[in-house]
């Protein structure tokens, strides 16, 4: 790193840590606290999201009127006190159906990648820690799915299972699932080779316990930074299914869906493609921000 | 070079071995029967005793995708049942949209992100830093379609300067060929932009800190020649890695844009053969996808051999 | 007496970090005369080598910024010219050599290019010229068969070989002042005496100044005029080579010189190797008094409130200064005679 190197030149008499040492204790969690919480992006990000759950949860309690309903009278309207965010192409609230949309996109984006961490966390723990020709098998399956783009993949995917909500859901989170076991593996390998494990072992803890009880607690925080910017990723991906008709189907409400619609009245309408986008726009960010912000406070080293 | 060479292609060729077999078994996906599910809406007995003939569906699945591996190694990636064309024919056709689509979005995102990454990695902890990093976050977040959308919505709608849709070959002029292609190349490279300005960053911040350019400048090498001369070549490797890896990203990102432009590429045919249930061309256009995937990876890695003369002459 | 080369007056560097502002240079002052060999010795963040990258312009801005002080070098101050001025000055009028000749070198140039480099640069020679002189200087540093070894890259040499090309740079265009900062560090002990042999021969040639930066009071001893002893930014004691060696008055200094193997096999050589306890304190708060203090058995209660001034030892050599409150030698009497 540029910072340290007039710091931390190489051995010197009594080759002390350096006084630098002491702001980089990864292991602490209250100073990966006090580092996320210096950040303000972070904070900006955390705060999105949990308003964002939030709106998702109370959805019913928030929004003014039912997504699904049609009123004749509203149809394509400019935003009004009565429809803020104005009407759709058959009379439908775009706010309510943008309070709705937030849980498609937040259940899909959490759901997708729960299920990849699910699969790519233990298959990931198994070929780091098994090595040899397990983890030789299970690497070249990893790099065929990578090598098919991440959102070609789903879109494949989706359109085998058959068009809906759930089938995304699943298609985003398998097509995500390699990247956690490259990133699970390759942190196990990392964190096998300390010393601590080192010791664990020659004391006679079965492989199990050494992998669950002295590995994984101290691979979680990278899988929490991958997690949370695949969650951002998640979102674009089920936004772009739900465009393109694999996703979410009408009339039920969803972000994306709703842009594939308004982008047929533009010149009429354009409320009706700003607000959805703006939605996801945001809500990516907001996962971006938080993600970007743990790796910085994970990892001060990195941080340039 | 050559040893160096070999070992990468025999590392892609069982990768796109494995791709394929992953692409194939994607119909087991498929709910009944595979034969009246690949014929899509089509109802017609013969057209289904066609395909079950054509792929073999009475064998088990190993030696169904031996057959279509097989056809596929001599160029056969099966028949459209839609468009009543074979596939391999659809592909050539609707590629070199998407190459010109893909290479000028590339163009776009080198052009913003490598002199916005440089910019910020020389002036760090600066505003214009902390500028380059709020562009890089709006296009990493923001979904592309929806972009493109708003782009139609100003410059076609409002301005009436671009037209919204469609795609005129270069052939036929070059001035309404990037006419057309102007809002989908800048759309499709906005995030890949965001993504290289990152790299270059990173890439030059780690070569800026580097002990060689510390001894450069304690030689009164000027700022511009320290960044040209010295930082950018040694920093030009993981770009041009990194860089190459986005093309998948590009590709994906492609499907998206197409749709929202109706460019006549290999993303709308995708698309179309998904909702057209025309599977045998999903896979075609999956399995081409992976191999000019695994093929650009190859390209960076012998790009970044040539860069990196320690490489070169192993 | 003439005017000094560099005279560097009350230097103060800080370092920003997270956990608040690092103090790494806390007023350092010295002359240092042309042709003179200055040894500065002291452990990482002892402020050795920083001291004379800020003098030169050269840490990282931010974090690092300089808080104070001149250092004139041939009566202009560096610190105050503007940054296109000292770039004439680094590599030219100022050569530098530094650790770790692996990382040093540019992987991605050749040899020549690096060496022509500063020619092209201070002496505007045109390619072919500046191509020449790289050739003659890689002879001059013992490369044998440098017109063959021009064009190569550094991953191609050895590692001495590699010091050695790092030490042509920064002689290419005859400075007057040629700063090694670890020179011989990153090397194996016969390689490490082959390049100090070069440097010494290269001095008697060229008669430029050096300042030797080093942890190794060793390789000070066989090469410098005079001795700077620095900790926690500041210097403890400094002087002619033989009277510091000979009589230490600052205990960090006698520390260090305990801790060095003694090859001549005096009265010294058969007592045991000894080394400092503790570690260097915390810069981001340094101590009112001496930093040395809290490892130092013979700090005194003044010693920990009051950073002693570097003043002229009593009874020692004329230049040989020394910052303590406790009076060494007489200590080390007592504890003979008890």
């Amino acid at each position: 790193m540029s910072t340290g190197t007039p710091l931390t030149e190489s051995a010197g008499v009594a080759a002390p840590a350096g006084n630098l040492a002491i702001l980089q204790e990864p292991g602490s969690l209250a100073a990966f606290w006090r580092r996320l919480a210096a950040r303000r992006s972070a904070l900006i990000g955390l705060a999105i999201v949990v308003a964002l759950v939030a709106t998702a949860a109370l959805a019913d309690l928030v929004a003014p009127y039912d997504p699904t309903a049609t009123d004749w009278g509203a149809v394509r309207a400019a935003p009004s006190l009565a429809h803020p965010f104005g009407g759709d192409e058959v009379g439908r609230d775009v706010l309510s159906r943008i309070i709705y949309g937030a849980r498609a996109s937040l259940g899909a984006g959490l759901v997708s990648v729960g299920l990849a961490v699910a699969l790519g966390l233990p298959i990931g723990l198994v070929a780091g820690y098994a090595g040899g020709w397990i983890d030789a098998a299970i690497m070249r399956l990893t790099d065929a799915l990578l090598a098919i783009p991440f959102l070609i993949l789903a879109i494949a995917l989706a359109a085998f299972l058959g068009p809906s909500l759930t089938n995304a859901m699943l298609a985003i989170g398998l097509s995500a699932t390699s990247t956690f076991v490259r990133l699970t593996r390759a942190q196990v390998r990392a964190v096998a080779a300390e010393e601590f494990v080192e010791a664990a072992r020659s004391v006679g803890n079965p492989p199990w316990r050494i992998a669950l009880v002295h590995i994984l607690p101290n691979i979680v925080p990278a899988i929490l930074v991958q997690a949370t910017l695949t969650i951002a990723a998640a979102i674009i991906a089920e936004a772009s299914l739900s465009f393109l008709g694999l996703g979410q189907q009408p009339p039920e409400p969803s972000w994306g869906a709703m842009l594939n619609v308004a982008k047929n009245f533009m010149d009429q309408a354009p409320w009706m493609a700003i607000w959805p986008g703006l939605s996801i726009f945001l809500a990516v960010l907001a996962f971006n921000l938080l993600g970007d912000g743990l790796r910085d406070a994970l990892d001060p080293r990195q941080r340039t | 070079m050559l040893r160096f060479l070999a070992h990468r292609l025999a590392l892609a060729v069982p990768t796109l071995v494995l791709a394929s077999m992953i692409i194939f078994a994607l119909q087991q996906l498929l709910p009944g029967d595979v034969a009246t599910a690949l014929t899509g809406e089509e109802r017609d007995p013969e057209v289904i005793a066609f395909i079950r003939e054509k792929y073999h569906l009475d064998q088990p699945l190993p030696v169904r995708y031996a057959y279509w591996a097989g056809g596929v190694l001599q160029g056969d990636l099966g028949v459209s049942v839609r468009l009543q064309k074979p596939v391999a024919e659809l592909v050539l056709e609707k590629l070199p949209v998407t190459l010109e689509l893909a290479c000028l979005a590339m163009l776009v995102a080198l052009a913003i992100g490598v002199p916005m990454g440089i910019l910020s990695a020389v002036r760090r902890g600066t505003w214009l830093d902390a500028a380059a990093n709020g562009v890089a976050l709006w296009g990493l977040s923001v979904p592309n379609f929806w972009l493109g959308i708003l782009l139609i919505l100003l410059f076609s709608v409002h301005l009436g300067w671009l037209p919204a849709s469609g795609y005129v070959p270069p052939g036929e002029g070059l001035i309404d060929n990037l006419k057309a292609m102007a809002m989908p190349a800048f759309v499709l490279g906005n995030a890949i932009a965001a993504v290289m300005m990152r790299h270059t960053r990173a890439a030059m911040l780690g070569v800026l800190g580097s002990d060689y350019v510390r001894t450069a400048r304690a030689k009164g090498v000027s700022p511009l020649r320290l960044v040209l001369r010295h930082a950018l070549p040694n920093a030009a490797i993981p770009i041009i890695t990194l860089g190459a890896l986005e093309f998948g990203q590009l590709l994906s990102g492609a499907v998206l844009t197409e749709q929202v432009f109706s460019v006549p590429g290999f993303g709308k045919l995708m698309v179309d053969a998904v909702f057209n249930r025309d599977f045998a061309t999903v896979q075609g256009v999956v399995i081409c996808t992976a191999a000019t995937y695994i093929a650009l990876n190859l390209a960076a890695d012998v790009l970044s051999a040539v860069v990196n003369p320690k490489l070169r002459r192993a | 007496m003439s005017r000094p080369l560099l005279d560097v007056r009350d230097l103060r560097v800080t370092f920003d970090t997270e956990g608040g502002a690092v103090h790494a240079v806390n007023g350092v002052s010295y002359t240092l005369n042309e042709g003179e060999t200055l040894g500065v010795v002291g452990e990482s963040g002892s402020g050795k080598s920083v001291h004379v990258l800020a003098m030169l312009g050269l840490i990282p801005r931010p974090p690092g910024r300089i808080d104070g002080g001149q250092v004139l070098f041939r009566g202009r101050d560096l610190l105050a010219l503007p940054e296109r001025a000292l770039r004439r000055v680094r590599g030219g009028e100022i050569g530098f050599v530094f650790q770790d000749p692996m990382s040093s070198l540019n992987p991605g140039m050749t040899v020549a290019a690096q060496i022509a480099e500063p020619l092209r640069i201070h002496l505007g020679l045109d390619r072919r010229a500046a191509r020449a002189r790289a050739r003659e200087l890689l002879d001059l540093v013992r490369i044998p068969n440098a017109a063959a070894r021009l064009d190569q890259y550094p991953h191609e040499f050895s590692g001495g070989q590699r010091q050695r090309v790092m030490i042509a740079i920064g002689l290419a265009c005859r400075p007057k002042l040629l700063i090694a900062d670890e020179a011989t560090t990153a090397l194996d002990v016969t390689v490490q005496a082959e390049i100090i042999a070069l440097v010494q021969e290269l001095k008697r040639e060229l008669g430029m100044a050096i300042i030797w930066i080093t942890h190794d009071l060793g390789v000070v001893a066989g090469i410098s005029d005079t001795v700077q002893v620095m900790y926690a930014g500041r210097i403890l004691e400094r002087g002619p080579v033989d009277d510091i060696f000979r009589d230490p008055r600052n205990a960090y200094t006698l520390g260090l010189l305990r801790s060095l193997p003694d090859l001549s096999g005096g009265r010294a050589g058969r007592r045991r190797l000894q080394q400092i306890d503790g570690s260097p304190p915390d810069m981001r708060r340094p101590p009112p008094g001496d930093p040395f203090a809290p490892r130092n058995a013979y700090a005194t209660a003044r010693c920990w409130a009051e950073m002693p001034p570097l003043v002229q030892a009593e009874g020692a050599a004329p230049g040989h200064l020394v910052a303590a409150w406790y009076d060494l030698p007489a200590r080390l009497a007592e504890e003979r005679a008890r």
